[in-house]
């Protein structure tokens, strides 16, 4: 594997300009520069500035400012992707500074979202644009002096000739701000870096500890006004009347109105029910001056709804799933050899089904965003993760140009998925096309967590064959809500290591909004397969790590393109694993649990340590070996891979949202429970060392989290968890009195 | 609506709103003090964690007309140039994910520590339990608060 896989028309996203202040301003496209299949412009020289979102500025002074479009949402790639362009464009990283969305351009709308692939699928083109950058800074240097680039080095923002003679950058800004873009540039050997793997903090770091504006809900102009939207109080019900008179009455309040029919209209387009949360329901929105007066006054609307469809309650949603894996319907993913065949030959058949819950995204920021709509313009601000698809959307449910809108975006706080769905951009965009008025839309907590885009509940049926003491059959079911796995799932481990294999799947539509969460299907995926593979372990009476090394000893020298994970890499973060947990060698007492799990291109396996407190088994430590090829900025990295581990022990541990007749059963973090510190693991992470190109880090070490839990609690209790969350069996924590054996 | 006088990082604000506007929304709307969060409007979050007198609040919980002569402070007057202890630690060691909750963990552990400057481990993790960090960094913020009890203690 190379460290490039990207290949991209350079000339296509860069341009250079001289600025009027002086200096040197490097523009350049992220989005398509970061998208592998986007075709560049058939004629170039029809872009202008306006068609770039990203850019380099080096002051004659020599500062270099990079602002960087791209959202932040607290995987750190806003500190993360400028360090790969001031890499290559060889500076100080303590001499750049990074900003977001300022620059005044008229079109400045196309931001990147974030994710795990931000760093992944801006490798080579952010390293291409700081080194496009230098080249051209130095042919104007050796243009100066006289001499031939090649005779020229660069170091911290300073060229120095063979004859030992130097200039600064801003001293030639002015002359390579007329070169030409040059077509080849060399890319540094990862031995040579001197900022990517170097820790550096969160470019937002001051603003964060001092409490300066930076989210969505800080966001403010003058004579804004606040908007709160009552929603309907189940999914599957409409709005039929309300009376408003009392809130009208109290302070504050300067308007209510009833929206939904823009949102209706799209929804009927096929926009797609997830898009618009409830969005077959009028909603009452009260305008006041401030949020307070907003959210007071929305309680006291009085409303009545009717019943519009199915009213779901969690046990119909079981009883449905359950129905779905126990029935015939299913769509095949992959099919390899015959598993039927496999079955019937089999000395012995392991079958477990493991079932999750809905989970709510529960960013700490919750959904809120900014409009004003004028004749002239469409001006957005707020944290969602795909600003161009909102701004489209936007621009079509209003009949309006999408030159029209203008959308800023704010840093984030957490996002998970939730903001992937723009559904509040919508809302928003039509309250503010009715009032006419600068306005901020916010969700109350309650709001956020019961109108959600929920992570659905989903069930896994696994059941393998056992013959002369090898795996033959592997048989994933799935049974979700709304969609399926998708992409290359299928085909991650055991995929390609076990001759009969076949991935089937079902779904059922609900009216409930769901959506992508955290690693989706992979962070409940991961614990069946997981959990499975210890039982099948046990059921074969051979060695849990062993069996894994074993079966992924079969996938090497695979030549099938839908196999993306790899077999040695897997193996090596699991050998680092048994290592560095010390595997085994652990005193009385403690009770370990293994998983390894390939997502996200990253490969990660983790140990947890369970130790028995107060007669309760307690999850102490987690052991967490993570290969995302090289790691651009360890500081982040680390806080990335604790943060996945730990979210992942809380989401398996307590994360569970029911629904009573529609009516989701938990509104707030009284009854919804989310790990806090007393109840956090030690995590140890350990980063393997390697020159390959940076893979995801924002969500692969959460999905095995839950498995290396459940399987350390089967050593500490004897029990087997296959329902999450695990604190809703308290009696399958149960502590026996007499020591296990084994 | 009332009137009321109210002191704010030692400078004192008038504000005039219902007699039961949280202290939140007053920060937050009417003295654009921004830092001080919304997460959950029950004082089960910890995200809008103020000082009263010294000692950690919930401000979303807390009426404003209940405050009177109380001096109340937040993350943008816990130092004049975000040089806190608590604060240099959270820089120290790079807390912050999304960075939403970190006000209000910064203002509980400065409280804490106030109150107690050389805790123990468990007693920092029941001093910080209350306040929720949905990105889960809080194993850094719990060594955050161990460092800024060195720099206190």
């Amino acid at each position: 594997m190379s460290t490039s896989s990207i290949t991209f028309n350079r000339r296509a996203f860069i341009r250079t300009s001289s600025l009027a202040s002086g200096g040197l301003l490097i523009g350049f496209n992220l989005f398509t520069a970061c998208k592998p299949k986007a075709q560049p412009p058939v004629d170039i020289s029809q872009l202008n500035f306006n068609d770039f979102n990203a850019f380099i500025k080096i002051a004659d002074n020599g500062a270099v400012t990079i602002f960087s479009p791209n959202p932040e949402i607290g995987q750190g790639v806003k500190t993360a992707m400028p360090m790969l362009i001031a890499e290559e464009l060889d500076v100080a990283w303590k001499n750049v500074y990074v900003q977001q969305g300022i620059l005044d351009t008229e079109n400045y709308s196309r931001q990147l979202a974030g994710g795990s692939q931000s760093i992944r699928l801006g490798w080579e083109p952010l390293r291409q644009t700081g080194a496009t950058a230098r080249q051209m800074l130095v042919n104007a240097a050796a243009a100066k002096w006289g001499v031939d680039p090649s005779e020229c080095t660069t170091s911290e923002g300073v060229i120095t000739n063979s004859k030992g003679e130097t200039l600064g950058y801003g001293e030639v800004v002015r002359e390579a701000a007329v070169l030409k873009v040059p077509e080849n540039v060399t890319l540094k050997d990862p031995k040579h870096f001197k900022i990517i793997g170097t820790d550096a903090p969160n470019v937002d770091i001051d603003k964060i500890i001092t409490g300066k504006p930076l989210f969505g809900l800080d966001y403010k102009v003058e004579g804004m006004v606040y908007a709160c939207v009552l929603r309907p109080p189940a999914f599957g019900k409409i709005l039929n009347s309300y009376d408003d008179a009392k809130a009208k009455a109290m302070p504050g309040v300067l308007d209510i109105i009833r929206i939904g029919e823009k949102a209706k209209e799209l929804a009927k387009e096929g926009v797609g029910n997830w898009t618009v949360v409830m969005g077959k329901s009028d909603k009452v929105v009260v305008i006041a001056k401030t949020t307070w007066e907003a959210m007071k006054a929305k309680e006291a609307i009085s409303a009545t709804w009717v019943d519009d469809s199915a009213m779901e309650s969690t046990e119909f949603q079981d009883n449905q799933l359950l129905g779905l894996l126990d029935g015939k319907e299913f769509k095949t993913l992959r099919k390899d050899g015959d598993i039927d065949k496999a079955f019937s030959q089999a000395d012995k058949i392991l079958e477990r089904t493991y079932e999750s819950p809905f989970l709510p995204h529960n960013c700490m920021e919750p959904m809120n965003f900014f409009a004003n709509i004028t004749d002239e313009k469409i001006h957005l601000v707020g944290p969602v993760q795909t600003p161009e698809y909102a701004a489209t959307a936007v621009a079509g449910m209003l009949g309006r140009d999408v030159k029209d809108v203008h959308l800023e975006m704010t840093r984030m706080g957490g996002g998970f998925g939730r903001r992937l769905y723009a559904d509040f951009v919508y809302e928003v965009a039509e309250i503010a096309n009715a009032i006419k008025k600068p306005v901020k839309l916010v969700f109350s907590r309650e709001d956020d967590m019961t109108a959600g885009t929920y992570r659905p509940a989903i069930k896994y049926r696994i059941k393998a064959a056992i013959k002369d003491g090898q795996v033959t059959a592997y048989h994933l079911k799935e049974a979700a809500i709304d969609e399926n796995m998708y992409g290359l799932i299928p085909n991650f481990f055991p995929a390609g290591a076990i001759e009969n294999y076949q991935v089937d799947v079902a779904n059922y539509k609900s009216n409930i909004t769901t959506g992508a969460w955290r690693a989706p299907y992979t962070n409940f995926l991961a614990f069946a397969e997981q959990s499975f593979f210890d039982e099948l372990a046990e059921t074969m009476e051979v060695d849990r790590i062993k069996l894994r090394l074993d079966l992924l000893d079969k996938v090497k020298g695979t030549v099938d393109e839908r196999i993306e994970y790899s077999p040695e890499r897997m193996q090596n973060v699991i050998k680092v694993a048994v290592d560095k947990s010390g595997w085994g060698k652990k005193p009385e007492g403690v009770f370990q649990g293994f998983a390894a799990y390939y997502c996200h291109n990253s490969h990660v396996a983790e140990v947890a340590d369970v130790e028995v407190e107060h007669g309760l088994p307690v999850v102490k430590k987690i052991t967490c070996v993570v290969d995302c090829g090289i790691v651009v900025n360890p500081l982040g990295a680390i806080n990335q891979i604790e943060g996945g581990v730990i979210d992942g022990v809380g989401h398996a541990m307590y994360g569970d949202l029911s629904f009573m007749d529609g009516k989701p059963q938990s509104q707030n973090y009284d009854k919804y429970r989310l790990i806090r510190m007393g109840e956090i693991p030690v995590v140890e992470s350990h980063l393997i060392q390697n020159d390959l190109a940076p893979t995801g880090l924002g969500e692969p070490t959460l999905p095995p989290a839950g498995a290396a839990v459940a399987n350390a609690l089967k050593a500490a209790t004897g029990n087997r968890f296959t329902q999450q969350p695990f604190s809703k069996f308290p009696e399958l924590m149960k502590v026996p009195t007499k020591p296990l054996i084994g | 609506m009332p009137k009321f006088e109210i002191n704010v990082n030692g400078v004192s604000k008038n504000v005039d709103v219902a007699e039961d506007t949280p202290l939140l929304w007053v920060l937050r709307d009417h003295l654009d003090l921004a830092g001080t969060k919304y997460g959950c409007g029950i004082a089960q979050c910890g995200a809008c964690t103020v000082h009263l007198d010294g000692k950690a609040v919930r401000s979303c919980s807390l009426p404003i007309a209940s405050i009177a002569e109380q001096k109340i402070t937040t993350i943008e007057g816990l130092s004049e140039k975000g040089d806190h202890p608590v604060q240099l630690a959270w820089k120290e060691v790079d807390v912050p994910q999304c960075g939403y909750c970190q006000a209000g963990q910064i203002m509980t552990a400065s409280a804490f520590l106030d109150h107690n400057p050389n805790p123990t481990s468990d007693e920092i993790k029941t001093a910080m339990h209350g306040n929720i960090c949905r990105c889960a960094a809080y194993t850094r913020i719990h060594r955050a608060v161990e460092i800024a009890a060195t720099k206190i203690g």
